[in-house]
């Protein structure tokens, strides 16, 4: 079963590839770990956004630097999934906070927003601007 | 060497995988099973991965790269379902 056998690494190359593919792993672990250990909702959302994204970019370098220590071919494959990884992580935990709040937080706990409309989490979005039929000046009423 | 290390980065994220299951099962609000299957999805990928430098082949990225895409889209709609009940308004 065990395939890796085939390929002879050089010493310090495998010592990288070891502590790439450690330090991802523990990086995994300790954010899947505060998704049971810490106590709030708001809280949880730190450990798997942050700890999780980047134990998952060490196992993706590891995985570059494998393939082209052992060999010898430099793929980018991996880095497209950590930059897909790093735009959508930010995305998912806004979503997931405005989820939380929308049926968790009263609006009187946030604080007003200083503007014309109200958050969008409680309120309705406000009408689109109606524009004339002549393109002059969108008509307010 | 480099199996125990993969050993050991398979049983990380096994066991991560197993936290998620945990905060699934248990997790008082739907934001937190929405959270919790983000994760599941982001330790897939890490799995996947590993398997794939592990057979050495470089089959499993384009797997992997599907699955984090489809992760991130059921997480947005899960997400616009609980928070406007529709998805595509």
């Amino acid at each position: 079963m065990d395939t890796l056998a085939q390929i002879e690494l050089e010493p310090w190359a495998e010592y990288l590839v070891c502590f790439l593919l450690v330090v991802g792993g523990l990086f995994g672990i300790v954010g899947s770990f505060g998704l049971i250990k810490l106590t709030d909702t708001l809280q949880r959302l730190h450990a798997p956004t942050k700890a999780t994204t980047l134990g998952v970019g060490g196992v993706l370098l590891a995985s570059i630097s494998y393939f082209w220590l052992a060999e010898h071919v430099i793929t980018f494959h991996e880095l497209l999934i950590t930059l897909f990884l790093f735009l959508t992580a930010p995305i998912t935990a806004n979503f997931i906070a405005k989820t939380y709040m929308a049926r968790n937080m009263p609006p009187s706990d946030v604080p007003q927003t200083e503007g014309d409309y109200g958050w969008s989490i409680y309120d309705d979005p406000p009408p689109p601007p109606r524009h004339s039929s002549h393109g002059a000046t969108p008509s307010r009423d | 060497m480099l199996t125990y290390a993969l050993y050991f980065a398979f049983g990380c994220y096994g066991l991560g995988l197993l936290f998620c299951l945990w905060r699934i099962a248990k997790g008082p609000d739907s934001a937190d099973r929405i959270l919790a299957l983000d994760t599941m999805v982001i330790n897939v990928i890490a799995l996947l991965v590993l398997y794939g430098i592990w057979r050495g082949t470089a089959v499993y990225y384009e797997a992997s790269m599907l699955v984090a895409m489809v992760g991130f889209v059921s997480t947005v709609a899960y997400c616009r379902f609980v928070l406007r009940g529709d998805i595509i308004e």
